[in-house]
């Protein structure tokens, strides 16, 4: 146990402290200029230090600054108030789970048709790449404003541009999964006379599931930034992309960081929340445990 | 060669397969590859027959053309009376490979109960013949273990349990026990003796060993490669109850000389044949 805490806490202590550091370095011109207006002279460093970590707006907010706006934005708030990070948190979250079961779907029904239609391999995977070349910031704010215009707003646009993103590693993923049984497992079921739907579910199927939770890993992830993205589009609907949005008009850095901070931090629970649905499956698939 | 191939037509039992003017061809970028060249041959019912020869004879290709595998080229081929093809769709037979090719999300009994799952036996059904079949392959007790926590022999075994499951009379096998070690082999062919002994199947074995083609077969079909041919054909005079110890008796070793003149015949030792 000690052996896997103190590394971590090392690094976490590395991080912190170059993270003060740096607070310190990048908020010093505009605390020299604070310091001369008030002829506040020989400030010593450690009073100093103390002022960069404690700026209304600075360039890189301390760690503790994040923390507390993170505390004073959820745990001190109304839930249903519109400053309150986690009500802004649930409504990314929710798009980005609508987007990611979309997606999964979608890339799972693309993989399908591939594997079984080469006609369709060849046609649709140029477009399924081609499809991920294009910057989504330039996409997202087409499908929003678009979708708004024919009246459709609100959670549904956001779910697509989720989707847009994380079905792309699902297919690519569920592909390679769906063609992975080796030679002798599908003659077996040649020999057995075995039907099309039998050798996907018997074998295909089953075979795929390592790289299915591989490529959901990834699709958790990216569709949060598609929501987030999304978001940017659309600033009277909420969501942590509109905070990171309000935050940089405003010059808030805390607010930004705090917004960041919680999208890493929901990114890294879904992962988690994937991972952990991987394994109860491949204890239920008798994998080496 | 075609004398020898043809001496086989004596017959004293139905045919399971026969073979005449079997011919297959794979046609490469490189060439076209003679797998298999004139084949003339009549397994009879209840026959032990193994097929040896060096890589390229086209022993494997030969069995995978019986089990609708590969698709002949020339000449003819029955199994059962039917085409390939048909008696794969009665599921006329039951195919082990050279590896066990476990499903490794199965269990052991799961995977036994793969062929009879999708041939479409009821749930009981299913539990009946997969504890037969485990019994007669001696691995009752391993019915909930997974593939990896069992030894390669072992894992051999279910996949010979798989086969015949569902009760096929035709054992199609495919150098079952060439990754296996020569202790296992031993035991697994002593065993496979047994079971024949108690089933009556007609076997086809492919193997690349000498010493098991002689202690298993009633028949032992020589090959040889480029083109992949029958060079020989040898009717074991051994009896049918074989102990382990049979094979340091002359009459075995007599049986084992001739195969290795056979293959000394197709040319099987030059250099690059092997």
């Amino acid at each position: 146990m000690a052996n896997r805490v103190i590394p971590v806490l090392t690094i976490l202590l590395a991080i912190l402290a170059f993270w003060y550091a740096a607070a310190i370095w990048m908020n010093a011109p505009w605390q020299d200029r604070l310091n001369a207006r008030a002829d506040l002279v020989d400030v010593p460093f450690a009073e100093f230090a103390a002022q960069t970590w404690a700026q209304d707006k600075p360039v890189l907010p301390a760690p503790h600054q994040v923390v507390s706006e993170i505390w004073n934005a959820t745990v001190a708030l109304e839930i249903t108030s519109r400053r309150s990070l986690a009500y802004h948190a649930w409504i990314t979250l929710s798009a980005t789970l609508l987007g990611f079961a979309f997606g999964t779907v979608l890339g799972v029904a693309l993989a399908v048709a591939i594997i079984h239609n080469d006609a369709s391999d060849r046609s649709l995977m140029p477009w399924i790449i081609a499809s991920q070349t294009i910057p989504i910031l330039a996409i997202a704010p087409m499908v929003v404003v678009g979708l708004g215009s024919v009246g459709l707003t609100g959670l549904v646009p956001k779910a697509l541009i989720s989707m847009y993103l994380s079905f792309f590693p699902v297919v690519v993923g569920m592909v390679k999964g769906l063609r992975s049984p080796e030679a002798i497992q599908l003659d077996l079921l040649r020999t057995y006379d075995a039907n099309g739907w039998q050798v996907f579910w018997k074998l295909r199927w089953p075979a795929a599931m390592p790289f299915l939770f591989a490529s959901m890993k990834v699709g958790i992830a990216i569709s949060l930034i598609g929501a987030v993205v999304a978001e940017l589009s659309n600033a009277s609907g909420g969501g942590l992309g509109v905070r990171l949005l309000t935050g940089s008009y405003n010059g808030q850095t805390v607010q930004i960081w705090a917004a960041l901070f919680i999208a890493a931090g929901l990114a890294a629970v879904l992962v988690a929340i994937v991972g952990a649905a991987e394994k109860w499956v491949n204890g239920r698939m008798g994998a080496r445990a | 060669m075609s004398e020898t191939s043809s001496a086989t037509a004596c017959t004293n039992g139905p045919a399971v397969i026969r073979a005449e003017n079997l011919g297959l061809t794979f046609p490469t970028g490189d060439g076209d590859i003679v797998a298999l060249s004139d084949v003339n041959l009549t397994i009879e019912k209840g026959d032990f027959v193994s097929f040896i020869g060096p890589s390229g004879c086209g022993k494997t290709t030969f069995l995978r053309t019986i089990a609708d595998l590969e698709k002949p080229t020339s000449g003819t081929l029955s199994v059962n009376g039917m085409s390939p093809e048909e008696a794969r769709k009665a599921r006329a037979y039951g195919y082990v490979f050279q590896a066990a090719a476990l499903y490794p999300w199965r269990t052991i009994e799961k995977n036994i109960a793969l062929p009879l799952e999708i041939m479409g036996h009821s749930a009981g059904e299913q539990a009946e013949r997969v504890k037969r079949t485990m019994e007669l392959v001696n691995l009752s007790g391993f019915e909930k273990k997974y593939p990896w926590q069992l030894s390669g022999g072992m894992q051999q075994r279910a996949s010979i349990a798989r086969a015949l499951s569902f009760d096929a009379d035709l054992l199609l096998m495919d150098e079952p026990f060439g990754a296996l070690d020569e202790i296992v082999r031993d035991h697994l062919n002593s065993e496979l003796l047994k079971l024949w002994a108690r089933t009556e199947k007609t076997i086809c074995f492919v193997t690349h060993s000498i010493p098991e083609a002689v202690y298993l077969s009633t028949r032992i079909v020589v090959m040889s490669p480029r083109p992949g041919r029958v060079t020989d054909i040898i009717e074991s005079t051994l009896p049918r109850d074989r102990p382990l110890d049979i094979r340091e008796t002359p009459e075995f070793l007599a049986i084992a000389a001739r195969v290795r003149e056979g293959l000394r015949a197709g040319h099987s030792y030059e250099e690059g044949s092997v």
